[in-house]
């Protein structure tokens, strides 16, 4: 990790306030940095908060009732959390961009690809009309889009799934944006298609130096693209490191869970049965004291249950939240 | 685009010979006897059975139905009871009020209740939306007649700034015909703008929670843009669906309205019409506002494919 990183987040909470009753956090203390070039992924099972701590970072939680409840986003020395509207709205799309898990539904379906595309431009370089298209044009060709020109005038629904989200992407990056937020951009293709989209994130990343914050629950992902993996769980981060350190050395319970539970195949070539992790990730309401992961872990033992594991750094930058990680002395009993 | 377009012509056909089927049995069915009118109260027996004969009414109902229709197809649409003069005629006369506080109600009411709409469904829960709403359903529950008198005592006998009634065509005076659109267009167009500041606010909401919309304010749009170009254009064709659905709400309106303010329009013609049992007035007045009705229902059908590109026809 260099001095200074890109994007700082610092203890971020995201809340929701709630009719009957003080506001409910999903996220807490979520705390990561992101220097410029990087791919940070995030992983994590359904509900445990990832998108919405991308959405925070855009400052877009649904509204009225998401909010941030706590934490400074450090971005290039101004804090996302307390910037006001406008701020956000010169930040948005032009300092930090983001693609969405649906391509489907996530274009407007009444508007051309060309005029959504072009329409970034104009809204944050005020160039004229001709220059946006030519823009808008050129980011086709560069997600290769085949007859770009001809797709400049078509509609949404004219394009296949792995289409539009190229086009989500040539959206998200015309406006050469420091930081690419990608919220699971692959979940809602097909495998084939997965590999490209992601082939081609990488490219771009490479082309342009935007850093990626790549949201996903699949570690074959992780092991294609990430340079460091945040694991969260039950809306906090349980795990961190270089993907290497990760990789290497798995040490929460939960990472080491997610991990078995990727397909492999074994020396023969045949598929070997998938671990699952037995039970679901606690609901909101549900959250104790302890661990939260404890109800579904192995090695949880009472200690676990009672009372919270601080995230501790074990060696590097590989730092984890668990009773049980690290050496046997400090191990608790 | 035109094998459709031929197709729902076609398709009016059967409507409007329905229309013209209820209409005519709903007039033989009821009570009142043109007959007896004409020949006013001391009149004999006798005198209205030769008044009935000499109007046709003495003839059995399929033989005044089919005579009816094949003067229709010809393009007569008959005359009079009373006045002896073609309906058409009559109606055409009739046409420049009615058309002029139709289309002025519907724009007072897309001009305000759109914008409203949008709105209520942008601050969704706030005292902005509840206030907005809470119109709407004042607007929808009291009368039309009671909004005109209730309009007229404050701006024209108290204020004294609007004429109480009447109409003043556009050639004579432009000015004139807007000052005495004003008040009936108000009174008529509540109900309407009521109506469409509902469905404005339901359609927008549902569109302010697509995936596009969370889209749109990631890319740093800001929030008039949202709402307008990326949320209303989608929302168009279920708002573009219910004026056009509102049409019927709003002939039923202009009836009693131009009975408030003494309009010598359509509405004053099917209202003296009827209560002297002139059948071939009302029946022609019925079947013409059928006919706008399915061709206005035709058009909007027809402008969806401008507001969707997914809609082709």
């Amino acid at each position: 990790m260099t001095d200074n990183p890109l994007l700082s987040v610092d203890g971020l909470t995201v809340a929701f306030s709630s009719p009957d009753g003080p506001p409910v956090a999903a996220v807490q203390e979520l705390s990561f940095s992101l220097n410029a070039g990087e791919t940070l992924c995030i992983v994590g099972e359904s509900g445990c908060g990832k998108s919405l701590t991308a959405l925070s970072l855009m400052r877009l939680l649904p509204r009225p009732h998401g909010m941030i409840g706590a934490g400074r986003i450090m971005l290039e020395g101004r804090d996302i959390a307390t910037a006001s509207e406008a701020d956000m709205r010169m930040l948005r799309g032009r300092a930090i961009s983001m693609i969405f898990q649906e391509p489907m539904t996530s274009l407007n379906p009444v508007l051309t690809i060309g005029s959504q595309i072009s329409e970034m431009v104009k809204v944050h370089e005020g160039l004229d009309e001709t220059a946006c298209r030519q823009r808008a044009l050129d980011m086709l060709k560069l997600v290769r889009i085949p007859e770009p020109e001809r797709r400049m005038d078509d509609y949404p629904h004219q394009l296949s799934g792995g289409m539009r989200q190229r086009v989500m992407i040539a959206m998200a990056l015309v406006c050469d944006p420091k930081i690419l937020l990608a919220d699971e951009p692959t979940t809602a293709l097909d495998v084939t298609i997965e590999a490209q989209i992601l082939e081609l994130i990488q490219d771009l990343k490479q082309r342009t130096g935007t850093a990626v914050i790549l949201i996903t629950h699949d570690f074959g992902v992780v092991a294609e693209m990430a340079d460091r993996v945040l694991v969260m769980y039950a809306g906090r981060q349980i795990e961190q490191g270089t993907a290497l350190e990760l990789f290497d050395a798995p040490t929460h319970p939960y990472t080491q869970a997610l991990m078995a539970a990727m397909p492999r195949f074994n020396a023969e070539g045949a598929q070997t049965r998938l671990k699952e992790i037995a039970g679901i990730v606690p609901a909101l309401h549900e959250r104790g004291q302890g661990c939260c992961f404890a109800p579904r872990c192995e090695k949880a033992t009472r200690h676990c249950f009672d009372s919270m594991p601080p995230l501790r750094l074990m060696a590097g930058e590989h730092s984890v939240a668990c009773w049980h990680a690290g050496s046997p002395q400090e191990r608790h009993p | 685009m035109l094998a459709y377009v031929i197709k729902r012509i076609l398709s009016t056909l059967p409507v409007l010979g329905v229309v013209a089927i209820v209409v005519f049995l709903l007039l033989r069915l009821s009570p009142g006897d043109p007959a007896a009118i004409i020949a006013g109260d001391n009149a004999s027996a006798n005198d209205i059975l030769q008044i009935r004969e000499q109007l046709g009414l003495d003839r059995p109902y399929l033989e005044q139905f089919f005579g009816w229709i094949g003067q229709l197809i010809t393009g007569d649409f008959g005359y009079s009871i009373y006045l002896k003069r073609p309906v058409l005629q009559l109606i055409g006369e009739r046409v420049e009020p009615t058309l002029a506080l139709s289309l002025s109600t519907m724009a007072f009411a897309i001009v305000l209740a759109v914008p409203l709409g949008v709105l209520a469904a942008w601050r969704a829960g706030t005292w902005i939306d509840q206030t907005i709403m809470a119109f709407a359903v004042m607007a929808f529950s009291v009368p039309v007649f009671l909004i005109g008198y209730g309009l007229v005592i404050q701006f024209s006998l108290t204020l004294n700034w609007l004429p109480v009634q009447g109409f003043v065509s556009i050639h004579k005076s432009v000015g004139d015909f807007i000052r005495h659109l004003v008040l009936p267009t108000m009174t008529l167009g509540l109900v309407y703008t009521a109506l469409l500041a509902r469905i404005t606010r339901a359609t927008m909401l549902e569109i302010l929670n697509e995936d596009y919309i969370r889209t749109a304010r990631a890319k740093g749009l800001t929030e008039s843009r949202v709402l307008v170009l990326h949320a209303l254009k989608n929302a168009s064709v279920p708002i573009i669906t219910t004026i056009g659905t509102g049409l019927a709400l709003l002939i039923g309106g202009v009836v009693v309205t131009e009975s408030v303010f003494a309009i010598p329009g359509i509405g004053r013609l099917t209202i003296e019409a009827v209560l002297q049992r002139d059948y071939p007035v009302i029946q022609g007045v019925i079947l013409v506002i059928a006919s706008v009705y399915v061709v206005v229902n035709l058009l909007i059908d027809l402008s969806y494919s401008l507001f969707d590109p997914r809609i082709r026809f």
